[in-house]
């Protein structure tokens, strides 16, 4: 007679007690946000002025973040490397445009070759020319390095592939330093056009250089507009680029599954490749812009602008490109509010705590997407 | 343009000496009789320590420069060994080590800095302050053991408020203590008990040992909710962390309340209590735990983590405590290296502890081998005296961009070994005692494994 077992009942999820106190962590975060909040709002209604004055440097700042941040998750997205070298290239696109500028003059060819052009106009197209010519520059520096440095350890272990980078990053700040490469000094920049500053009270008025605008208004620079643009024009060509271009699809399809891509007929070597240029030429751009915003140069000076984009491609949510641009413009604030109403060396600290805070949040930063579980 | 190839010779032959030595000590520390291994401890000590003193036709075979040298790659070596056991025996990449090292440096400095100073806070505040702590932590533990389940940042927030509350109580014990103590130190004239030699040694070991407590305490507040995130998340949290300290370091006279730590400019006047012994015994120290870790069932664990964290889950691996226990440990490491360096150096600037420069650690790890415990040691003294040693100096005799060219240098190195030997010098092997002991390394042959022990 075959014994009848009666079903058993599904054993009781374990218990877990400990689920009811994540009021204590949240209350925890909600504290340090309501401090933030208290600091802010006090010092908004004290001086709203000063305030948006901030903010607006906070937004140079992080604008030009955005551009460096965009060369790192795109390759991040695509490679899994942190291409520590990416700012060093950077920094190499702002010497490039300081010996195009200072030695030979590049920015005034088009007074040479049309005299008849009005000043305006010069200005412009030789600006334009020394960007591009830095953007080229970097963009052969970079896919350089990737052919040589990376792409021979794309099937070792990824870090072997790290370390590379700490190595090709080495190299160009050490090299650099070299008294007959850029020499290890900090080196004035000199712009390729001149700045204008505008004031803001009671409409937009030009401010005369040499003398103070009145109190209370707030004052904004053509450099601070250019970066402006420079950074909202190169996103929506990214976008573009990767949206609606053949190259763009093959990159998507590269960062999803390489194996898949190439089977499908795409050269993911010559994608990876790309990427890196793209990367190098917004790189390039951001070290001209860098350099005419904060006009100190040195060999050293990609580490720590490199590190803080790299840091806001992460909170953005890293291979994620308007997660970037986000994140890009969160670092600039926090570093300058930081600096305005906390202490200018607590900076980086500060911008580090967001970052984890961030992270602890939503582990894969704001518009990063859930890692897929391992197959 | 003087280059001196005989100064060469000698050196590489000093860094081989070195490795040798490196070598046989292990080696005998792996033989089996309690007799072999003591004698060999004493004569590998003996050995450098001769070589140090001796007078060998007019000069010590070791001068004070090799010396620095020994003394930075005991340390770095501390550093590397605590950066392996996180990264290569625990999968969990963090560039976080240097931050650990530099608190570990100035705590211990702090310390035998007031001591000498007559003033025994320093000690009384971090001794009560690691204690305190490492007792508010295990309470705060046993008491979170109750709520399964709990969500890390409420177990952070907890074990943050018990630390603080600790570090509050040890620097209101300290101070009154302090005052308590100070007629002990005696006057100039007649110097107390407490300024004698043998008391300015053992507060040296206390110092370091506090100092690597502290480390670690950190690196467990620190770590607990930052191992949560993803590797490459970690070490970019880690990074911060490097910077943050860095950071603190440079305003320690502003933000932080230390003037002695004079910021920006550096600490002067640390005391140089490191000798041969200390760096020697907490080097060998560090040895034995880390092997008798890693041959044990929790270093299995820990290996496991680093494996497949899944495949360890299941395994029923609590792949959290695991992770948190080895970044632990690993900054305990780097806490006393930092010690040791700092008591030798007698000078701290933050600079040292530049995030730039703690890529070193990861570098070496990875030219030694990653989790080959003697390719670390190995590295870090060979690296050390390599770099900081012969290169520095042949370079030096050759020009004065020369300390650039250094490190124009060994980036190409660094690829060209990436491109040849991916997995480090030594891949995972081990010397001598580092081996797993031969019960562990036998593996049961057909016939003993029967179905009724396969099945349990």
């Amino acid at each position: 007679m075959p014994e009848i077992s009666t079903p058993q009942r599904p054993a009781a999820p374990p218990r877990r007690p400990g689920a009811r106190l994540a009021w204590i962590g949240r209350g925890f975060l909600a504290l340090l946000a309501t401090l933030a909040v208290i600091i802010l709002a006090r010092n908004l209604i004290q001086d709203p002025p000063l305030f948006i004055q901030i903010v607006i440097s906070g937004l140079q700042l992080g604008f030009v973040y955005a551009l460096i941040a965009l060369g790192y998750t795109m390759v991040y997205g695509i490679v899994k490397l942190i291409n520590f070298a990416h700012g060093d290239v950077f920094m190499v696109g702002s010497f490039v445009s300081f010996y195009a500028v200072t030695r030979f003059r590049l920015h005034t060819w088009p007074a040479a070759v049309f005299p008849g052009l009005p000043g305006g106009w010069v200005v412009v197209i030789g600006a334009l020319t020394v960007m591009l010519l830095s953007m080229t520059t970097c963009v052969a520096l970079a896919v350089t390095i990737e052919r040589v440095a990376y792409k021979p350890l794309r099937d070792a272990p990824r870090i072997a592939a790290l370390i590379t980078a700490i190595g090709v990053s080495f190299f160009l700040e050490f090299f650099g330093a070299l008294n007959f490469v850029f020499s290890p000094r900090f080196i004035p920049y000199q712009r390729p056009f001149e700045v204008v500053t505008w004031y803001l009270r009671d409409g937009v008025h030009r401010l005369t250089p040499g003398t103070a605008p009145p109190d209370g208004s707030i004052t904004f620079s053509n450099i601070f507009l250019i970066i402006l643009a420079a950074s909202v024009l190169t996103q929506v060509i990214l976008q573009f680029l990767v949206r609606r271009t053949k190259i763009g699809k093959a990159m998507r399809a590269a960062s999803f599954d390489k194996p898949t891509a190439r089977l499908m007929g795409i050269n993911v070597d010559q994608v990876i490749s790309f990427t890196f240029a793209v990367g190098a030429a917004f790189a390039g751009l951001g070290g001209v812009l860098y350099a005419i915003a904060y006009p100190s140069i040195w060999s050293q000076l990609g580490i720590l602008p490199g590190l803080k984009a790299f840091v806001a491609a992460v909170l953005g949510g890293i291979g994620s490109i308007p997660g970037a641009f986000v994140g890009a413009l969160i670092m600039g604030q926090v570093e300058a509010l930081t600096m305005g109403y906390i202490s200018t060396p607590m900076r980086d600290a500060v911008a580090f705590t967001v970052l984890i805070i961030v992270l602890l949040v939503r582990p894969t930063g704001i518009f990063g997407e859930p890692e897929k579980e391992k197959a | 343009m003087e280059f001196d190839l005989g100064f060469l010779l000698f050196s590489v032959l000093k860094i081989a000496a070195v490795l040798a030595w490196i070598y046989g000590l292990l080696w005998v520390l792996g033989q089996g009789s309690r007799a072999v291994k003591a004698a060999g401890i004493v004569l590998a000590f003996a050995v450098i320590q001769l070589a140090l003193s001796l007078p060998l036709g007019g000069a010590p075979l070791f001068n004070d420069f090799d010396q620095g040298l020994l003394f930075q790659a005991c340390a770095m070596a501390m550093v590397v060994l605590g950066l392996n056991l996180i990264y290569g025996f625990n999968g969990q990449f963090s560039l976080g080590q240097w931050g650990f090292y530099g608190i570990g440096a100035y705590a211990a400095a702090d310390v035998t800095y007031r001591w000498t100073g007559g003033d025994a806070s320093g000690l009384l505040v971090l001794g009560i302050g690691v204690l305190l702590g490492g007792a508010s932590i295990l309470g705060v533990n046993l008491l979170l053991r109750r709520f399964a389940g709990m969500p890390v940042l409420s177990a952070f927030t907890l074990y943050l408020i018990g630390s603080i509350a600790a570090g509050a109580a040890a620097v209101a014990l300290g101070a009154p203590l302090s005052h308590l103590v100070a007629p002990l130190f005696g006057t100039s004239d007649t110097p107390g008990v407490l300024s004698s030699g043998p008391a300015l040694q053992v507060v040296y070991a206390l110092a370091v040992l506090f100092a690597g407590i502290f480390a670690a305490e950190i690196s467990f507040l620190f770590g607990l909710p930052v191992l949560t995130l993803g590797s490459d998340y970690f070490g970019i949290a880690t990074l911060g962390f490097t910077i943050v300290v860095n950071t603190l370091m440079i305003n320690s006279d502003t933000i932080l309340p230390f003037p002695e730590m004079k910021g920006g400019r550096g600490m002067i006047g640390i005391p140089k209590l490191t000798t041969w012994f200390w760096a020697f015994l907490f080097l060998v120290l560090i040895l034995i735990v880390m092997r008798n870790l890693i041959h044990s069932s929790t270093g299995r664990a820990i290996m496991s983590v680093r494996e497949d964290e899944t495949a360890a889950k299941v395994m029923g691996i609590d792949v959290a405590a695991y992770k948190l226990l080895a970044f632990v440990v690993g900054s305990f490491f780097a806490g006393i290296g930092g010690g040791v360096y700092a008591h030798f150096i007698g000078f701290l600037s933050p600079g040292t502890f530049d995030f730039l420069v703690g890529f070193n650690p990861l570098i070496i790890v990875v030219f030694g081998g990653l989790g080959s415990m003697s390719g670390s040691v190995a590295a870090s003294f060979g690296w050390i005296f390599f770099l900081e040693g012969l290169l520095r100096v042949i370079l030096g005799q050759m020009g004065t961009e020369a300390p650039t060219w250094r490190f124009v240098l060994y980036p190409i190195a660094l690829l060209l070994l990436m491109l040849v030997r991916p997995q480090g010098l030594l891949g995972r092997t081990e010397w001598g005692f580092l081996r797993a002991p031969e019960t562990a390394r036998r593996t049961p042959s057909a016939s003993e494994i029967t179905p009724a022990s396969a099945g349990r």
